[in-house]
């Protein structure tokens, strides 16, 4: 018997908007209107002021760490308007902030979060998004799992968008994910932004493979890789692959090849390994910069109304600071909140005497009684 | 733009409704006399379709558990009677199908997910200690994780030491997550069908040794409410404690220990979390000697923290130290003769008790 070749494949690359801000008009037909290309521009802008005003807050003191989405909005913000707010789920790890927004998450929440606070993972009513996650990958899982309670209820459409880094599909539960997703055909959309570095750990040493996009090949996952920072092609791209996954077509994989131009977090300080020159040409590739170029090549845009949008983010940004630090801390005693359901006579107890004691852990305790009331 | 709101306190709906059963006095459960004889794991399997039959949110998912009947037969003709979309055969990846039910569960379904073997439960370390038990809490009151993770647990009869866990041990020491180990058909039945019912995530220990053992069981579905011990038996000389397959130890050791004229309190906790403490205490009381024996290692083990809570609540009542009857210090042997000697059997409790009476 001669050697035969079983499996081929290829990855194609989708970029529909340069960094110059030229469009290519064929494949650009069907996905964004110029007021759409606005309102997103507006969204990125909006973003990448809160990521400047978190890093001072943190500077501060006044957060926690906060990991920066700057130079990666345009996965966040093409992706979130293909898919359905209000039936769609987002299930997020942490750096697709805008999208979370266009979903209808009040800004605030995220700061609040990040300042250390489970009540900013708590969704408003109507929210289809679960809490960040900052395990890597394991929120995958949760994705498929999500995205097949959808296929086992019939629910008509409706589909799930994950996001994780090109460092999460070094993870099992990646494997796991995909697997699954695969097997049980689930309305599923895996979206890697692919930012080139984990922390300090760049692409190449993270992975063998040329793409990630490759990865999914090997699941029976269709796959494709997009330039990240272009707005168009990441709205074409997830559009198709969320009416594959209504349709009944089961998972499909983006790679958004994109970059993260700030530290991993604010608990980072990227000079250490980064050539200045690698980040320099990222710069150029800003997707706020081209976005601007193209609606300034097609009129809709200008300085005046760029100096108002700029004033519009700061004020709005500076609102949203002031909510999230108005929400009065939780008290001690609230830390027993949400551990069940129902919470038990143990963890009653429990509260009770942290009231009066700091060690005990039940009041009947000898000796402990006495002290005078705490919290 | 406008003012943000507070952020307020309400499940999601996504999760859906849970209605728990109503819980009825120990005496008013159905008799545990009579003549249905099953085997363990039928009792089993039949809390699981009854509630299969009417939460059509429910559904089984592991290795084998469809077109092989389980590993262990525990879900012999479910498949037959759900079909292969609530009776699941999964790849073989607990971090994967544990952590997959995790999103199913907050999305509305009802998962019970069996491990093989608790000791596999080891490679979804993350989704089942780190995810579940915690998804309330991080998320600020908003998603319950209702989900039933079941399997054998500890040692299964020579099958060496890294397919031996008794997790019990390390996992009960995670808040947030609840846990049954039945040790006889009746209360496995019982059990399991609240495991079923319940909001929060629920892990379900059974064991490999115990699946055969027969007693009767009512054909109709019953619910014994987490948190309370069963008297198994009546003595004042002293209390023993213990849950899952050493709780029938005990009861050997107290046979034996009758002929001698001594006569244990014995009690099946039956969940350790939660612990019901009131009533060690209650028969503490009285006997004012306690054993407790715990098929887990010694070092941090349940049988430490019963040991704590006892001398936090009851140490006036103690007239000797408490005594843990443990396995040995070692991973579980392989040999057949060392792994009986490494597990509590009916002769180290006997000796423990009469070392604690005989003070
Ligand atoms: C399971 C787990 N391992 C390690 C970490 C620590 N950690 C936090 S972020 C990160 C890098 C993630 O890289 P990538 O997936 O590419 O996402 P990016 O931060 O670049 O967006 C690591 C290793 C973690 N949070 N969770
Ligand atoms: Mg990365």
């Amino acid at each position: 018997m001669p050697i035969r070749t079983v499996y081929e494949a290829k990855i194609e690359h989708m970029q529909i908007l340069d960094e110059d801000g030229n469009l290519d008009k064929k494949l650009a037909k069907g996905t964004l209107t110029d007021n759409q290309v606005i309102h997103l521009y507006e969204q990125m802008r909006i973003c990448r002021e809160l990521d400047e005003v978190a890093f001072k807050l943190q500077r501060s003191g006044r957060m926690g760490t906060y990991p920066q989405n700057k130079g990666q909005e345009a996965n966040a913000v093409g992706s979130a308007l293909a898919m359905k707010k209000g039936t769609d789920w987002i299930v997020p790890a942490y750096r697709e902030n805008a999208a979370l927004f266009m979903h209808g998450l009040p800004m605030h929440y995220v700061l609040v979060y990040w300042m250390g606070d489970e009540r900013g993972s708590k969704m408003p009513d109507g929210v289809n998004i679960t809490p960040l996650s900052v395990p890597i990958g394991t929120h995958m899982l949760h994705a498929t799992g999500i995205a097949w309670a959808h296929k086992i209820r019939k629910d008509k459409d409706a589909a799930v968008i994950t996001y994780f880094g090109d460092g999460a599909t070094s993870e099992g539960d990646f494997h796991g994910a995909m697997n699954f997703a695969a097997t049980q055909q689930v309305p599923l959309v895996f979206y890697c932004q692919n930012n080139q570095w984990a922390i300090s750990v760049p692409r190449e040493r993270q992975m063998k493979s040329e793409t990630v996009a490759q990865k999914a090949l090997a699941y029976g996952i269709p796959t494709m890789q997009v330039d990240g920072n272009d707005i168009f092609a990441v709205y074409k791209a997830t559009k198709e692959a969320r009416a594959r996954a209504v349709k009944g077509g089961g998972p499909t994989f983006i790679e958004g090849v994109t970059y993260r131009l700030g530290d991993h977090t604010t608990a980072d300080d990227a000079r250490r390994y980064r050539d200045p020159k690698e980040v320099e040409a990222w710069v150029a590739k800003d997707p706020l910069i081209r976005t601007r170029l193209y609606l300034e090549s097609v009129g809709k845009w200008d300085d005046k109304k760029q100096k108002t949008l700029e004033e519009q983010a700061k004020k709005i940004t500076a609102e949203v600071v002031r909510t999230a630090e108005e929400i009065e801390a939780p008290h001690a005693s609230d830390m027993f909140d949400s551990m069940y359901a129902e919470l038990p006579p143990q963890l009653i107890k429990q509260r009770e005497t942290m009231r009066t004691s700091s060690i005990g852990q039940n009041p009947e305790q000898a000796g402990l009684k006495a002290s005078p009331e705490r919290v | 733009m406008t003012t943000l709101p507070m952020i307020e306190s309400k499940i999601h709906p996504a999760v859906g409704e849970w209605e728990l059963p109503e819980f009825v006095a120990e005496h008013e459960l159905p008799s545990r006399e009579g003549d249905r004889i099953i085997q363990y794991r039928e009792a089993l399997r039949e809390a699981m379709s009854h509630e299969m039959r009417n939460d059509e949110r429910v559904f089984l998912i592991g290795e084998e558990v469809a077109e092989y009947n389980g590993a262990y037969k525990v879900s012999q003709g479910m498949l037959d009677e759900f079909g292969p979309k609530r009776i699941i055969d999964s790849p073989i990846s607990e971090n994967g199908f544990a952590g997959m039910c995790i999103g199913a569960a907050m999305a509305g379904l009802r998962p019970i997910v069996e491990f093989m073997s608790w000791s596999f439960s080891l490679v979804a370390a993350d989704p089942i200690l780190n995810n579940a038990p915690k998804m309330l809490y991080m998320s600020g009151g908003q998603w319950g994780c209702p989900i039933v993770f079941r399997g054998n647990d500890g040692a299964g009869g020579q099958l060496g030491s890294t397919h031996s866990w008794c997790v019990e041990g390390m996992f009960s020491n995670v808040p947030g997550l609840k846990m049954a180990i039945p040790s006889n058909p009746y209360d496995a039945k019982g059990l399991l069908a609240t495991a079923i019912r319940d909001p929060d995530p629920v892990f379900f220990l059974e064991s490999e040794r115990m699946l055969g053992d027969k007693a009767h069981v009512p054909e109709e579905q019953y619910y014994i409410p987490f948190g309370r011990a069963r008297k198994t038996r009546e003595g004042d000389a002293c209390t023993l404690v213990s849950w899952g397959r050493p709780a029938n130890f005990c009861l050997d050791a107290a046979e034996k220990l009758a002929e001698d004229g001594i006569e244990c309190d014995v009690l099946d906790m039956r969940t350790i979390r939660p612990l019901d403490m009131d009533a060690i205490v209650d028969s503490l009381k009285k006997t004012n000697r306690v054993v407790v024996v715990d098929q887990s290692w010694p070092f941090g083990s349940v049988a430490s923290e019963v040991v704590s809570q006892i001398c936090e609540h009851a140490f006036d009542h103690l007239d000797h130290q408490p005594v843990r009857v443990n396995t040995r210090d070692v991973p579980t042997p392989y040999a057949k003769g060392l792994e009986y000697e490494y597990l509590p059997n009916p002769e180290r409790i006997a000796e423990a008790v009469r070392g604690v009476v005989n003070a």
